[in-house]
């Protein structure tokens, strides 16, 4: 080799290593600016001076009650963030201005009380209309398969409703945050309430619709009530719009037991309810409703709810004790004429929480949000101090546990439950490790 | 084994079927005799309830109630049948589907946009309130009613087909339409009396099913389905099809809940899966339809 050629190799080389140096990081930059710039629809969802949010709601079908609360739930949120009012004075990271200073457009599209197109409005919200963000829903099969879609899309997934245990346990997404009580933190609040008013030598049997949310509500309500001493006699599995209950209710008459719990929801928990009554059942049994579906109590009427033991995510009396609640109960009533459900409670606080999580990260950017929401930050909504549970995604609340007013207690139409108990919530959340939740990747 | 739970069971089968005979006997007259396969039978079902539950709250009074239920649905299939169905005669089977369909959707949405989603009440009768104790089983008296109810109407029903001049000409079209037309009856006036009356059917069943179950728009979506599998099980057209297949319906629904719950639905369908590979004209059914 000549002496040129070593010398021009050496600098040569030496060129090409320091240009290769040189250049690796800025490579690098470009490559992880690429990563963080596409997550789900950020940040293409947040180009303009608006962001999007796909609402999913039953519209129709056995759950349609819930879904038109829910909306309405959603409706008032939205116009108090975008406008000012409600509770955004009282959460001082919201401006009334809308989050981030970005309006919130938003659009329905009905799930019909079923996955399937729950799932497609999902979808298409996502793909089409760039949602930053998803919510919605009145039925766990349904909040289960969003919560994947989220997952998968990288979108989040504030739950609607939902109250299997599953959404937060084994089927938890790293993009979902739930707030609805779990049937296992309904059951804890619920159970010794059960032991103090019924006793504990109790036999129950059960009306279970079939899917998760049923099996759920059975399992955990059973644990926590054979731990009182009480007897779990059977269960009668119905399907989800089930009409006439006759059959099961002749089961249900002769099963022995002296507890009817009825894990119906939705419509089929009034029909449930009412065809209970015809058949004798409720005479000679008590009926308690773990998780008493949002109307239940005004369709089937005072006579029949009466003594009724339950619980729910929240009910409208807590105005009288909470002034947070007051305040969301009182501009829901002005604007729809009826006391709010606990399903528009969820819809409302879902966003008021996922609004304040956006405002504190600073950005859209979904990682940041569920960072934010994830950090346990605690806010003051209508059932007090809420915030969300790192390990599983599982908003840690207070849990309301009513009973059915007699007919000459109750002040008006809406009146029909009295508030027993308000479970403060870190007594009834399981613990993290028995979930069974096993987050996925950011 | 639990015989007085079987009884029970047994009973309660002849009320779920005396429903679905009411109904699969509106669907099954409307199908023999016209060769339409009426899709918003479901959505008439829920209409006589709604008319039901209105003119329950304008008087209080059941038989104002039952009346404006089946008189609703007269006026309603006799309107449908002259500015719809009346077009789709010669058409294909999956034409009149189709329309007929969207025709329920269509019901079924004005509805829940009038009243909303969440039901309504419409409460039993006092002369049906409570339970009657037959030894065997305490029943709810109302639901006892109604298998007379039904009883009575079937028997009515069988008289207008088979004691008439009308039903004369129903169950000849029902055999044979192009002769009845040629024989010079009016088979426009016929087509139009045989579905105003079997919506009515539809219509009076709501109102009377109405204080058992809920009021809702949707009330009509399983009955539509269940009321298509009477029909086939019994045989198309069959004034007799009807009634027993709407029996046997009921009782497998009832019986198979004795045992599991879950499967109750399911066994109907896997009895007209049974009817339809050993004889798939019904058990009563002319061969061909």
């Amino acid at each position: 080799m000549s002496k040129e050629d070593r010398k021009g190799l050496n600098r040569r080389s030496l060129l090409k290593h320091a240009a290769a140096v040189g250049a690796f990081p800025l490579v690098n930059i470009s490559r992880s600016w690429a990563a963080e710039e596409t997550i789900g629809n950020y940040p293409a969802g947040v180009q303009g001076d608006s962001v999007f949010i796909g609402l999913t709601c039953p519209l129709t079908g056995a759950y349609s009650a819930e879904g038109g609360d829910l909306q309405k739930g959603y409706e008032l949120a939205i116009s108090h963030l975008n406008s000012g009012g409600g509770l955004v004075p009282k959460i001082s990271t919201l401006s009334g201005k809308g989050v981030l200073g970005k309006k919130i457009e938003y659009k329905f599209a009905d799930t019909q009380t079923q996955p399937g197109p729950a799932v497609q409005a999902a979808s298409n919200f996502i793909t089409n209309n760039k949602a930053i963000m998803i919510s919605g829903c009145s039925s766990s099969a349904t909040a289960i398969a969003l919560e994947k879609v989220a997952q998968r899309y990288r979108v989040l997934n504030m739950v609607g409703a939902s109250g299997a245990n599953e959404t937060t346990g084994k089927d938890c997404q790293r993009y979902a945050f739930r707030s609805q009580p779990s049937a296992y933190m309904a059951a804890k609040a619920l159970a010794p309430v059960l032991a103090k008013e019924l006793g504990t030598k109790r036999k129950a049997v059960y009306l279970v619709p079939d899917y998760a949310y049923g099996h759920s509500v059975f399992d955990s309500t059973s644990k926590f009530t054979e731990a009182l001493g009480w007897k779990t006699v059977g269960q009668q599995l119905c399907p989800v719009g089930t009409a006439d209950y006759s059959s099961h209710l002749l089961n249900i008459a002769n099963s022995g037991a002296d507890v009817f719990v009825n894990v119906a929801f939705g419509n089929d928990s009034v029909a449930s309810t009412k065809q209970a009554k015809q058949f004798g059942v409720l005479d000679k049994m008590k009926m308690i409703v773990p998780n008493l579906s949002s109307f239940q109590g005004k369709e089937v009427g005072p006579e029949i709810m009466q003594g009724v033991y339950g619980t729910l995510d929240f009910w409208w009396t807590l105005a009288e004790t909470n002034p947070i609640a007051k305040i969301f109960v009182d501009t829901f009533e002005a604007k729809y004429k009826y006391k709010p459900r606990w399903t528009a409670h969820i819809a409302y606080t879902q966003l008021m929480v996922w609004a304040d999580a956006v405002e504190r990260a600073k950005t859209f950017n979904p990682i940041s949000v569920i960072k934010a929401l994830e950090a346990e930050h605690k806010l003051q909504m209508p059932l007090g101090e809420v915030y969300y549970r790192a390990c599983d995604h599982q908003q840690v609340r207070a849990v309301p546990v009513v009973v059915g007013k007699k007919p000459s207690e109750v002040r008006n139409p809406d009146d029909i439950y009295k508030v027993v108990g308000l479970t403060p919530g870190p007594e009834v959340v399981p613990p993290c490790d028995s979930v069974g939740c096993k987050l996925p990747s950011y | 084994m639990n015989w007085s739970l079987l009884w029970a069971q047994l009973f309660n089968g002849l009320t779920l079927g005396a429903l679905l005979v009411l109904v699969a006997m509106g669907l099954t007259i409307i199908f023999g005799a016209l060769g339409v396969i009426n899709f918003a039978h479901g959505a008439f079902y829920m209409i006589g309830a709604y008319a039901g539950y209105v003119g329950y709250n304008q008087t209080h009074s059941f038989i104002v109630a039952v009346t404006a239920g089946s008189v609703a649905l007269l006026l309603v299939g006799v309107v449908i049948e002259r500015g719809l169905i009346r077009y789709y005669y010669r058409r294909p089977h999956e034409d009149q589907i189709l329309v007929t369909f969207g025709m329920g959707i269509v019901l079924v949405e004005a509805v829940r946009a009038w009243f909303g989603g969440i039901s309504q009440r419409l409460p039993v009768p006092t002369w049906g309130t409570g339970a009657v104790n037959l030894g065997f089983l305490y029943y709810p008296t109302y639901r006892i009613e109604v298998l007379g109810i039904v009883a009575a109407t079937l028997i009515v029903l069988y008289v207008v087909l088979y004691r008439t001049r009308l039903g004369l000409i129903v169950r000849a079209g029902i055999e044979d339409q192009l002769m009845v037309n040629i024989l010079g009856i009016n088979v426009t006036r016929t087509f139009l009396v045989v579905f105003g009356l079997g919506s009515m059917a539809a219509g009076f069943a709501g109102v009377i099913n109405a204080p058992i179950v809920t009021v809702v728009p949707d009330m009509g979506t399983l009955v539509l389905v269940q009321s298509f599998v009477v029909v086939v099980i019994g045989g198309v057209g069959s004034f007799w099809g009807a009634l027993v297949g709407g029996l046997i319906a009921g009782e497998i629904i009832s019986l198979t809940a004795m045992v599991q719950p879950a499967y109750s639905e399911v066994m109907l369908f896997a009895a007209m899966a049974l009817v339809l590979i050993l004889r798939p004209q019904g058990l009563f059914g002319v061969q061909g339809r």
